[in-house]
């Protein structure tokens, strides 16, 4: 039995990006795929997502100080 | 202008010389172990070969025709009589040796698989390195070894056997380096990909030397003693002993010398090899010097300690830098340092001759070296170096001119970077101006102490001078101590009144009255000499007082240490007093918002008047502490008394109803975690009531002042003093560890009661029992030894981490990325908050709004 994370109140949103999301984040930051922190597509957090390497994570935090703030993950195999 | 770049390295790869190489990039071939003819002349073909380099003043290579310095040496080699093996590649030779066949010299892996075995081997060398590869290799051909028959020729393999430190053994016979050599010359091109050689660089057979590179004498210079003679340097000794040995063995077999003595020469020729190599060979005597003293070969040069790597490159030192004792001078103000004269008249500052400043500089050459403020070296326009003596004094007088630099002695007011280690953070190392003072140690402000995390009992701290324009100005505009006011950790103020200057503040602003001449007096002491804030009146507030320092159109509401409100209404200090909440280092919200309003030059200007309010306050008004600060009126002793009793006979009936086993246990405990847990919380509460009582009811004196205040100390150290030590605790449980069923002989075995584990009931005025002590002996060891361990812990865990994140850099996008351009953030800190602009982390958007709203009206 898997254990999901997702329903835990400390674990933030962790959503896949659109090829087309992909393209605007690698455009505004100027990165590819390789400067991107990473995540294991194994993680628990993204585990339901079905993911592939080469797809990008996107997790929204919430924080006192920023609201929401943004994150992105480039996923590898693992 | 950049340098243009001729030719980039793309890559370095690091090999082994064929005897070819050698020979082909040799200066002279050595064959004399003499070094100098009677003349005291290098000899040619000896090893001090003038087409080696030169090291003699005047002489000239008769190689490149340099001059000494400009020469860079060159190699040379000799050929040796009978080959020798490498003994730092004796470990290759050997793994070689034994996965090669001793016959065909093939590797012992049949043909139809090496293909697959190299493609397998390069991937994990790639991948975890060549070491690992190594260790593969030698399993794969252990596999086929089992078979002990060469799988190409059928030959029938010997065990091969090394003898360290470099003799291999064929079952019982004695492989010599010319067997050996041969072997590893047969071994077919092919077959060494296998070992992960490049074929096109490398044969096995160079492993073993035949001919050998002799340095170049720039790197083994000869010294010349005080009595003339010329002292060698160790490697030339070595050399010469090869070259001496090999001379005899080649003579020896050229007249058909007994196999016998060849044999032993080459042994030693093989021994002189090896130690000039590495001196340090385990099961080999290390070569030394007639005297006894071992010799320095190569390896010792470069490993260890005092090697060139640990020593000379990780461990350089930097000239025009001191270090020493220091200690505190809050005279000088905050962003100065106080140095030795002595120090001052050794490290200099170059000043450049200027058709301005000519007149000025001769001045410091007239004292010269030995009377301050002088010069200790002057440089001339072409560079040359002369030192001021009282002999060359006059001349150099003469001879200065626009363009000579003026090494002249440290003087007030030039700027120098002191620090203190460990520097965990930036501030750390911070620029002070100098102040040169007598005495020996250096003298720093004692608000300063903070940042550096310095004391005074012992501490050393390093200085450093900087030497040109740019440098200079740098560290005045990048690290000045005011630059460094505010911690970028969490946004307050890390320096800020310390002990006697918040305790005299918090007099001054609290209680005392002034006549106007003592408060005129004490002003002016501070630094202060526009009294026309000073209200007109005989009898002056402390709070009047202080509010002089302020700014006129200062506005602050607040809250002092204790939450009562400080109010400060156009520069004037209405209600509160202060004290560390708004004076103090690691909070001073009152300095910080004045920081924030009139800059960083202003606050570290007002921390110094303060601070010296404060201390002028204190020595006028007396300030001192002793046992009679601890006194409690009779009443309120009784009162403590009583008070700990109760919870004594509590915690004694809890025992007693535990023993009769009526104890309720607490849900998801056991009866004695209950008991425990129960028996605590009344002691506390025991313990916290009458300190509560002796707070309230000591009498008003210097101790209860400063631990009020936040200069020192606190609620607890008093109410340790007055009242009670209370329950000594050792890993969060009462004391019940020593002998078997009790702490001390002292008590009855099973004896839970509070005073039998560690309850002191006792003041530290009052006195403690014996038993009582020895708890508290108990407990303060604990502490101790958790200090010692923990602090190189956490040392080493804040290292790891600021190494790991050194080369973070915040870009113009807002992102946080490492040296190499990967993302570790998306904005700073995830909400691009710059912590130093914030108050404790927070932005007060509110406040500012008002404000920017209130400009704008």
């Amino acid at each position: 039995m898997a254990f999901t994370t997702n329903h835990h109140q400390l674990v933030p949103k962790h959503t896949k990006l659109s090829e087309a999301e992909k393209a605007k984040l690698f455009e505004q930051y100027v990165v590819s795929i390789r400067d991107l922190p990473k995540i294991l597509k194994t993680d628990p957090a993204v585990a339901k997502l079905s993911l592939k390497s080469g797809d990008i994570v996107k997790i929204e935090r919430e924080s006192k100080t920023a609201g929401v703030s943004f994150y992105y993950r480039g996923v590898i195999d693992g | 202008m950049m340098p243009q770049v001729h030719k980039k390295i793309i890559s370095i790869s690091f090999g082994i010389f064929s005897p070819k190489q050698i020979v082909d990039s040799a200066a002279a071939k050595v064959v004399t172990p003499e070094l100098y003819d009677r003349e005291g002349y290098p000899v040619d073909g000896g090893l001090m070969d003038l087409r080696l380099g030169v090291i003699d003043p005047g002489l000239r290579c008769k190689l490149c025709g340099q001059k000494l310095k400009e020469c860079p040496g060159h190699f040379g080699y000799i050929e040796l009589a009978r080959p020798v093996i490498h003994i730092k590649f004796v470990r290759q030779v050997y793994d070689i040796l034994r996965s090669t066949c001793r016959s065909c010299a093939r590797v012992l892996i049949p043909d139809e698989n090496i293909k697959k075995y190299i493609i397998f081997l390069n991937n994990l060398g790639a991948e975890e390195g060549y070491e690992s590869r190594r260790r593969k290799i030698r399993e794969i051909v252990a596999k086929y070894k089992l078979k002990e028959t060469c799988p190409h020729c059928n030959t029938k393999q010997e065990k091969l056997k090394l003898e360290k430190p470099y003799n291999f053994y064929e079952g019982e016979v004695r492989l010599s380096p010319i067997e050996i050599r041969a072997r590893l010359e047969k071994i077919p091109n092919e077959d060494l990909e296998v070992f992960g050689f490049n074929m096109a660089e490398f044969r096995p057979e160079w492993l073993v030397l035949t001919v050998m590179q002799i340095p170049p004498v720039t790197m083994r210079p000869s010294i010349t003693l005080e009595s003339g003679e010329r002292s060698e340097d160790d490697l030339t000794h070595k050399l010469g002993d090869i070259v001496r040995i090999n001379q005899r063995l080649f003579e020896n077999i050229n007249a058909g010398a007994p196999e016998v003595i060849i044999e032993d020469l080459w042994d030693l020729l093989q021994y002189h090899v090896t130690t000039f190599f590495d001196n340090e060979v385990p099961q080999l005597p290390p070569a030394r010097h007639r005297g006894g003293q071992v010799l320095k070969t190569l390896a010792n040069r470069v490993n260890s300690k005092e090697g060139r790597i640990r020593h000379n490159l990780a461990g350089k030192r930097t000239d025009f830098s001191a270090r020493t004792v220091i200690s505190p001078d809050p005279q000088i103000s905050l962003n100065e340092v106080g140095i030795p004269k002595d120090m001052a008249m050794t490290l200099t500052i170059p000043e450049r001759v200027t058709e301005w400043n000519k007149e000025h500089l001769k001045k410091f050459v007239e004292n010269g070296a030995k009377k301050y403020p002088g010069a200790n070296y002057i440089i001339k326009a072409d560079g040359k170096r002369k030192t001021i003596t009282s002999e060359t004094k006059d001349e150099i007088l003469a001879e200065i001119e626009v363009g000579y630099i003026i090494e002249r002695h440290l003087m007030d007011g030039d700027v120098a970077l002191f620090n203190r280690q460990p520097s965990l953070h930036r501030m750390s190392m911070m620029c002070h101006r100098v102040k040169v003072l007598p005495g020996r140690t250096f003298r720093l402000n004692p608000a300063v102490c903070n940042p550096y995390n310095a004391d005074f009992d012992g501490d050393e701290m390093n200085l450093h001078i900087p030497q040109t324009e740019e440098a200079r100005s740098e560290a005045r505009i990048l690290m000045l101590v005011e630059t460094q006011l505010i911690s970028p950790r969490y946004g307050l103020s890390v320096v800020g009144g310390i002990h006697d200057a918040i305790t005299g503040n918090y007099l001054l602003t609290k209680e005392l009255v002034l006549s106007r001449e003592e408060a005129v007096d004490m002003l002016y002491t501070c630094g202060v000499d526009d009294f026309s804030r000073l209200p007109n009146k005989e009898k002056l507030d402390g709070k009047e007082v202080f509010s002089v320092l302020l700014p006129k159109d200062f506005f602050f509401v607040g809250k002092d240490k204790s939450g009562n409100e400080v109010k400060i209404v156009g520069g004037v200090l209405k209600t509160g007093s202060m004290d560390k909440s708004n004076l103090g280092q690691e909070s001073g919200l009152m300095l910080r918002n004045i920081y924030e309003k009139y800059g960083e030059s202003f606050t570290a200007d007002l921390l110094g008047k303060i601070s010296k309010l404060g201390i002028a306050v204190l020595s006028r008004r007396g300030f001192s502490i002793g046992i009679g600060d601890m006194d409690l009126s009779a009443e309120t002793v009784e009162e403590i008394h009583s008070t700990i009793e109760k919870s004594e006979e509590e915690a004694m009936k809890l025992i007693s109803l535990y023993h009769k086993g009526q104890l309720e246990p607490l849900p998801g405990r056991t009866l004695e975690e209950t008991l425990e847990l129960r028996i605590l919380e009344s002691l506390n509460k025991a313990r916290n009531k009458s300190g509560d009582i002796a707070m309230k009811q000591v009498h008003y004196s210097a101790a209860l002042i400063m631990a009020r205040c936040g200069a020192r100390g606190n609620a607890l150290n008093i109410a340790q003093m007055t009242a009670i030590v209370g329950q000594q605790a050792l890993r969060g449980r009462r004391i019940d560890t020593g002998y078997r069923g009790r702490t001390l002989p002292y008590f009855k075995e099973k004896d839970l009661s509070p005073k039998a584990r560690g309850f002191i009931k006792n003041n530290f005025k009052s006195g403690l029992q014996p038993y009582e002590f020895f708890f508290g002996a108990m407990t303060g060891r604990d502490a101790l030894m958790d200090t010692a361990l923990r602090t190189p812990k956490s040392g080493y865990l804040y290292r790891r981490l600021s190494n790991a994140m050194q080369d973070l850099k915040v870009e113009y996008d807002g992102t946080v990325r490492d040296a190499s351009g990967k993302v570790v953030q998306f904005m700073f800190g995830e909400d691009g908050m710059d912590v130093s602009k914030t108050k404790n982390g927070v932005l007060d958007v509110k406040r500012i709004v008002q404000q920017v709203v209130e400009d704008v009206q």
